[in-house]
């Protein structure tokens, strides 16, 4: 036992954010950038934390972790209870630690938040789970004898896992199929391995295979094989084929050499690994001059996924301020200390190439914000005759994604008009025993939302199939 | 039907058709099961390789193989035709694409530049079959890269050779051929056309002022090939498409051809490193100068 750790608690503990790798350093590789706790920080963090009777951070969560139950038994040291205790409502531990949006959840509702900041609620998950995984602490869950029943999830990414493990444990047959060459989906081809080392995502996979899961790659459903083939093999489907078509960004020239969607740009660097080119195959061009635009995640990884590529500048643009970038701040502030430059209030208008068809020039526009849109947030409104020009060799488009169409084209099933998949409240999609999560169902939004629509539709389909009989 | 992973795809035959062209037999039955004329699919050797879009020859749903044919023009091909009967792909995906929709329309023309000839053999064959008269078009620059022509003077009515340098067939390129199956009065319903960009597009301008329905098959880069990085992006009638899910296959008349060519040129430094690299290491073995 660590005989010096604080007293619990001790909320007036300066609030650790965690080591991080340096910037100067950490833009010359893709490493891990958050460092995380060691066990002393750890035990130190959790000495902050009340356990407060109401358990507002555990209320605030979408899978509903037992916050103050496992940061409990991790300031009692007792890290194998900690892990059991997360596992309880969320086997990916690892994975949402490092990147679920905590500031919008369990720390926002922190009772700590305002007077001494907030318990770094993310970071002691993922030192519990990142301890256990390394010192062999996790026992797979234990699962239900077999009933016979089998279910498919299309797609690997977070929602598809979040089914598999829940009915898995159930007793279900799950298979998972998945379209490109490794598992994982969004967390493979999209978060770069700065924010979510590979390991973590394998570690999952086999912990899953290990459970019994079978996963298929290199499978497209929808043309491979057809949803309805699948409805005759299987008792339940699960969709989770995400968000993964680029919204272009609809400017004269993006047809150009150098315009990337941040679909592209990052399938290039995270699953293909061009970065390691030419000990990896798949080249990645990023040039001297980047240009990223948009203000969520997807911009921000591929802003830093292109620092580390070595050009002479980067600089996102955004149509509206920071206080509206949909980004995580903890990212944003990565990047900035990267020496990511940014253009608020300005939109691409047009690019411009040379002879061959590559990108030079980029025109843009300044923005001012008017009344607030839909979105709550104010809308930009173009300035007349504020256009003004920059070069580029490289644009990247991270402006939104919408769902996956094929199976959408090659199924009849009830869709919106942005071609999302239409589900009731506990997933079902227009068609029986076809249930559905994820952005595919939510046009691109979270891991964290990915997983609980997972559960949710886990649940669902159990229900379901208890009322049928085996095919 | 069983759902079994596939971890790697055996190289169950292989033949050398010329130095740079190679014919391989892949075991990939759920390939094999559902592929139609047209398809294509991704190919990766090993774990660290590109992902290759090919078009399919030809399948058999019983034995569960799929056949492709690939001309060494870079690392990864040159790579791949370096492998032996035997070794396997880590991974194969497909059916990929959208099909040719085959009917009875008449007399079809089909015209194959090099290893393009491979990728009209399925298509001309499915003609054949659903009843229509099949004229095959063969170029190449020269007569070792003439491939497939028992096979195809099998499944055609009639066909036509040409070579840039004579070597075989008539001396010439396969408008040449075109032009004189117009000038004798043939009634062409459709045209499908494979192989380079360039000739791609002299066969578009060829056919245009008959309004022959003439169809072309686009090899844009691809990456995901699931219509998911927008990488294949062609233009097609003045808008966007994306290769790997609205194609291939294009009305010939409407694609911008050289807006390929300038893309298909987005990588070439990487790609002249890659080969330089590959060919200190295979020296005089890949038959590529």
């Amino acid at each position: 036992m660590n005989m010096n750790k604080p007293k619990r608690p001790s909320p007036a503990i300066k609030r650790n954010e965690g080591r991080h790798q340096n910037p100067q350093e950490r833009i010359k590789n893709f490493e891990e950038v958050a460092l995380g706790f060691d066990f002393n920080e750890a035990l130190t963090e959790a000495a902050r934390c009340l356990n407060c009777p109401t358990k507002p951070c555990e209320k605030s969560c979408p899978v509903n972790v037992k916050i103050p139950e496992f940061i409990t038994h991790l300031y009692n040291e007792d890290i194998q209870s900690a892990i059991l205790k997360i596992y309880e409502t969320n086997l990916f531990p690892a994975i949402c630690g490092r990147v679920c949006p905590q500031e919008n959840y369990c720390e926002n509702a922190c009772v700590l938040r305002e007077k001494f900041g907030s318990v770094s609620i993310g970071r002691l998950e993922r030192f519990v789970a990142d301890w256990a995984r390394k010192n062999n602490l996790l026992k797979l869950p234990r699962c239900e004898k077999e009933n016979g029943f089998k279910v498919a999830c299309v797609g690997s990414g977070p929602s598809s896992l979040a089914v598999a493990a829940e009915l898995k444990k159930k007793g279900y047959d799950v298979t998972v199929f998945e379209a490109l060459h490794e598992y994982g989906g969004v967390l493979r081809y999209g978060i770069p391995t700065f924010r979510l080392p590979r390991e973590v995502i394998n570690f999952e996979v086999e912990n899953l295979k290990k459970m019994g899961v079978k996963f298929i790659k290199n499978v497209l459903i929808g043309k491979s094989i057809l949803l309805d083939e699948l409805r005759k093999d299987f008792d339940a489907i699960f969709i989770g084929t995400g968000a993964g078509l680029p919204s272009p960004l609809g400017v004269d020239g993006e047809g150009l050499i150098g315009v990337y969607s941040s679909n592209e740009f990052l399938t290039r660097i995270n699953l293909m690994k061009g970065y390691k080119f030419p000990e990896y195959d798949t080249p990645v061009y990023v040039g001297k001059k980047v240009i990223v635009v948009g203000g969520g995640n997807t911009a921000m990884d591929s802003a830093r996924c292109a620092k580390r590529l070595n050009p002479e500048s980067v600089t996102v643009l955004y149509r509206r301020t920071k206080t509206e970038m949909p980004a995580r701040a903890e990212e944003v502030e990565n990047a900035i200390e990267e020496g990511i430059k940014f253009e608020f209030l300005t939109a691409p208008v047009s690019l411009e190439g040379d002879e061959n068809g590559k990108l030079k020039r980029v025109k843009c526009i300044r923005m001012e914000l008017g009344e607030p849109d839909s979105s709550g947030r104010r809308k930009p409104i173009p300035i007349k005759g504020s256009e003004f020009t920059i070069e580029a060799d490289v644009i990247i488009a991270a402006i939104g994604q919408s769902p996956n169409p094929l199976i959408q084209k090659t199924t009849d099933i009830k869709t919106n008009r942005w071609n999302c998949l239409i589900v009731d409240e506990n997933g079902r999609t227009s068609i029986e025993g076809v249930f559905a999560g994820g952005d595919v169902v939510r046009g691109g939004a979270t891991v964290l939302l990915a997983m609980k629509d997972g559960k949710l539709a886990a649940n669902a389909m159990d229900e379901y199939l208890k009322t049928r009989v085996k095919k | 039907m069983d759902y079994v992973t596939q971890e790697k795809y055996p190289l169950i035959d292989k033949k050398e058709l010329s130095d740079v062209i190679s014919l391989h037999l892949i075991y990939a039955p759920l390939i094999a099961r559902k592929a139609q004329p047209g398809n294509f699919v991704i190919l990766m050797k090993d774990e660290n390789s590109e992902r290759i879009p090919v078009t399919l020859v030809d399948w058999d749903g019983k034995d569960g193989t799929i056949t492709v044919i690939i001309q060494s023009i870079g690392k990864s091909t040159a790579e791949i035709n370096l492998m032996k009967k035997g070794e396997s792909f880590l991974n194969v995906s497909g059916p990929l694409g959208t099909p040719v929709k085959v009917e009875k329309v008449g007399c079809v023309v089909g015209i194959g530049g090099g290893v393009g000839i491979a990728e009209l053999y399925p298509i001309a064959k499915a003609f054949k079959e659903a009843g229509n008269k099949v004229i095959s078009i063969l170029g190449a620059r020269t007569k070792e890269l003439i491939i497939l022509e028992e096979e195809t003077k099998k499944i055609s009515d009639e066909v036509l050779i040409t070579t840039d340098d004579g070597s075989y067939g008539q001396k010439g390129v396969v408008t040449d051929a075109l032009k004189e199956l117009y000038n004798r009065g043939e009634k062409i319903n459709s045209i499908f056309t494979i192989g380079p960009v360039i000739m791609m597009k002299y066969v578009a301008l060829t056919s245009k002022p008959y309004n022959t329905l003439t169809y072309a098959s686009l090899n844009p880069i691809m990456l995901d090939a699931t219509g998911m990085c927008g990488g294949c992006k062609v233009e097609v009638d003045g808008k966007f498409k994306f290769a790997c899910v609205d194609g291939p296959m294009f009305d010939a008349h409407k694609v911008n051809f050289d807006f390929l060519t300038k893309r298909n040129n987005a990588f070439k430094d990487f790609e002249k490193k890659s080969l330089e690299d590959f060919e200190k290491g295979h020296k005089c073995r890949i038959g590529l100068h």
